[in-house]
């Protein structure tokens, strides 16, 4: 059932009840998009879970969510809509000789012809709809510019048909992992959100909700080794999705603490780089060892 | 252990209620508006790009949310405000200024002061070593409250009213002294002491931040003034700068510049039309319509790509820049074709090969370290040496189409400058440019020599990621284009 939410906390207990743990500045702002129409533009570091909110967002709200995801290359066509061309050539074919050109032409442009692709899709839905346009920053600066019109009036122009609003308001995520420079026409339309890695406690939380059995004792140091194998300077920094794998196999191991060797063998959950590997290897397995007393004496 | 703070709450409570005095039926009475236009107004004094859409954007968000709830105000303006992380960052900072002294002016004009502040607590009240670990403890744990809590009673403790210095700068960092907080681990200390294991950089900025505040508070109710507005420090916004986990970021950037060099030049190529015919590709888009060159195919225009010479300073004085520098140079290895890199301290060294052979970052700044020998006999940089072997390995190289840039500081350390024969490597090449990690302001004071060498080349003052991309363009900009 589609509800609005009312209070930005109401957002965030909706977000919890889908396993989705905002900080407060998420919850506000997902709050304002709802509130005001607005798009979000979500940026952060990889793996911090831009896109799963979007995807929690679409949960909770009890809406659908459609997903644009955008690569060098992407255009209108694949994007917006298409005529269906196969289709179109049938119909003429199938059509007797003497039929007038105007006839013709005012059937093959109509609705039936027109392939919807996931602008399209959102826009055209009698249901409000979360739609997700994943990586923006991936495709050209004039796909950007595309999506401009309908950003702030969402519609689509479409030559042969004309204007098609929107009759729902849909919820819009642009995710951007910050490897180009947005154009400033384009953040002005939308509220601006920066996740970062969580904090400690957060990420604690995080890993408690998606595996509540696993010990408390070793959940925490589970996430301050992330935390530290994050403060490391790696290709691929552990996301917390990792974070969260990592915990569930500790849990199927059985692991009771997390020492060199448990380490060692369960690293490559969390470090997916052969370089990464080395160095954390270097510089985080030695610690867990020299932290842990215990080992150190029994072997000594 | 030091008495329980006193009675904060209602005092903040009751500056809030005489900066909105009035009713909050109505919120965005013309009082707030104003505040709200000004504090655009310093933003944009500070450089965050704010359109007026942006302000009514803000507008329009706060009546949805609490806003005497202080974060969520907070949070409102900044999602509406604030649209890149380096503009978060300023808008934190502005933030925090503009809203205390409102508060403060509020305070002042409707006569709300502080019973009892400041020289009430004497100082035999308040046992130091206690507050020492106090604070140790919640810099560790990064308690805000209680971090303000505590730098009142440090000021109390240490900073005798009328003794101060006048600067709040000066007694921020004498307080801090005399707290002893420092980074690196005590071992003396006991182990369940957070400073055993040192204090996180960032707890400790943060509660030099709260002392500053709580001085500058102390200070206005004594003069009964604001004191006079200030442009935010420039060096808060300066290059990334100090160890590992700012390498990080370093890295970030020089990514991004990686991605930007690639494309660059793309907005050029479509507008040059004297492009030469691609004799081999019109023929072939020919056969679509029978052999007959209907549409000329043109050579593409390949942007400039100029054969660089990268010469680094790695000396101690310039270290946290020269850290950035290598990585750019690392970058800028992937993007010309044809690039010799040195770096020096007293001597040169050719560090090409290096480049060359490991992409990783880390493993080619420990191999110059290593390898390259630069410092000979005090560590110190000589610049009147290093141009003289420079000019010896590379002068037959250099020709006009050649690129030459040092990045280095231009502190001499008292020798000779030898600009001469900087001018003679300056006169072989093309193009000579001269990025200088200081800024501007601090150019040619003390033993900084750049003036002898800026009138042979161009020279950029390079201290934020921002002047390093202009100049970025600067260099790979087509010829035609270059004033």
């Amino acid at each position: 059932m589609p509800t609005t939410p009312e209070r930005p906390d109401e957002v965030e207990s909706g977000l919890i009840d889908v396993g989705y743990l905002p900080d407060e500045a998420t919850a506000l702002v997902a709050f304002l998009a709802i509130k005001l129409g607005k798009p979000i533009l979500v940026e952060g570091p990889a793996g911090v879970g831009k896109t799963q909110l979007a995807k929690s967002l679409a949960d909770t709200l009890g809406r659908e969510l459609v997903r644009l995801q955008c690569y060098e290359g992407l255009d209108e066509a694949k994007a917006l809509y298409e005529w269906n061309y196969r289709k179109q050539l049938l119909r003429i074919q199938a059509e007797a000789q003497d039929t007038g050109w105007t006839e013709v032409q005012d059937d093959i442009f109509g609705e039936d012809f027109l392939l919807e692709r996931p602008l399209m899709t959102a826009i055209a839905s009698p249901d409000p709809v979360v739609l997700l346009i994943d990586e923006i920053d991936k495709t050209d600066q004039e796909f950007e510019a595309m999506l401009l019109e309908l950003l702030s009036d969402f519609q689509i122009s479409i030559p042969e048909l004309g204007r098609i609003e929107a009759s729902t308001m849909p919820l819009v995520l642009l995710t951007s992992n910050n490897s180009r420079e947005l154009t400033e026409a384009l953040k002005r339309r939308c509220l601006y959100l920066w996740i970062d890695y969580p904090s400690l406690e957060h990420e604690l939380q995080i890993v408690r909700l998606h595996a509540p059995e696993l010990d408390e004792k070793i959940a925490r140091r589970l996430v301050e080794v992330v935390a530290m194998v994050r403060d490391l300077d790696l290709k691929k920094p552990p996301s917390i999705a990792e974070s969260i794998d990592w915990a569930r196999a500790l849990l199927l191991l059985g692991a009771t603490d997390i020492d060199t060797k448990t380490f060692n063998d369960t690293m490559s959950i969390i470090v997916k780089h052969r370089t990464d590997i080395d160095i954390v290897a270097e510089r985080v397995g030695v610690k867990l060892g020299g932290a842990e007393d215990g080992v150190s004496a029994a072997s000594s | 252990m030091p008495p329980p703070p006193d009675k904060r709450p209602s005092r903040e409570a009751s500056r809030r209620a005489a900066l909105f005095s009035e009713p909050l039926e109505n919120p965005l009475d013309a009082g707030l508006t104003a505040h709200l236009v000004e504090f655009g107004e310093e933003l944009r004094g500070e450089g965050v790009a704010l359109g007026t859409s942006e302000l009514l954007d803000a507008f329009s968000a706060l009546p949805e949310v609490a806003w005497d709830e202080p974060t969520l105000f907070r949070e409102t303006l900044a999602t509406t405000l604030a649209k890149s992380p380096e503009d978060r960052a300023i808008f934190d900072l502005v933030f925090e200024r503009f809203f205390f002294r409102a508060t403060e002016l509020a305070a002042l004009t409707t006569g709300i002061g502080e019973a009892g502040s400041g020289d009430g607590e004497g100082n035999s009240e308040i046992d130091i070593d206690a507050l020492r670990e106090q604070i140790a403890r919640a810099i560790a744990e990064r308690n805000e409250g209680a971090m303000r809590d505590l730098a009142r009673l440090a000021i109390a403790a240490f900073a005798q009213p009328g003794e101060g210095s006048g600067v709040l700068g000066v007694d921020v960092q004498r307080i801090r002294r005399s707290l002893e907080l420092r980074t690196d681990p005590q071992g003396d200390m006991p182990q369940d002491d957070p400073r055993a294991e040192g204090l996180p950089r960032d707890g400790i900025r943060r509660f030099e931040q709260l002392l500053r505040q709580e001085l500058e508070r102390q200070q206005i109710e004594r003069t009964e003034a604001l004191p006079a507005a200030r442009p935010l420090h420039e060096l808060d916004r300066a290059l990334p700068s100090g160890p590992l986990q700012d390498l990080a970021s370093v890295h970030r950037v020089v990514t991004q510049l990686k991605r930007r060099l690639k494309t660059q030049g793309q907005e050029h190529r479509g507008h040059r039309r004297h492009a030469h015919v691609d004799i081999r590709r019109t023929m072939r888009a020919s056969l679509q319509t029978g052999g007959v060159p209907i549409t000329l195919r043109y050579r593409p225009v390949r942007p400039r790509r100029p054969e660089l010479f990268v010469i680094c300073d790695v000396s101690t004085s310039v270290t946290s820049a020269s850290v950035f520098f290598l990585s750019v140079m690392h970058a800028l290895h992937d993007s010309f074709r044809k690039m010799r890199s040195f770096v020096f301290i007293e001597r040169v060294s050719e560090v090409t090969e290096v480049f060359e052979r490991e992409r990783d970052f880390k493993a080619v700044s420990e191999a110059i370290a290593r390898d390259a020998g630069v410092a000979d006999i005090s560590g110190y940089t000589d610049y009147g040496r290093v141009w003289g072997e420079l000019l010896e390995q590379i002068q037959d190289e250099l020709h006009p189409r050649a690129t030459v840039i040092v990045l280095g500081d231009a502190r001499t350390n008292g020798r000779a400058p030898g600009a001469d024969l900087f001018a003679q490597i300056a006169a072989r090449a093309g193009r000579t440019y001269w990025l200088n990690p200081e800024p501007r302001l601090y150019w040619n004071y003390g033993d900084s020599v750049i003036d002898s060498y800026a009138q042979y080349c161009e020279a950029y003052e390079c201290w934020t990621t921002a002047q390093l991309e202009n100049f970025v363009k600067v260099l790979t900009a087509p010829e035609a284009t270059r004033p």
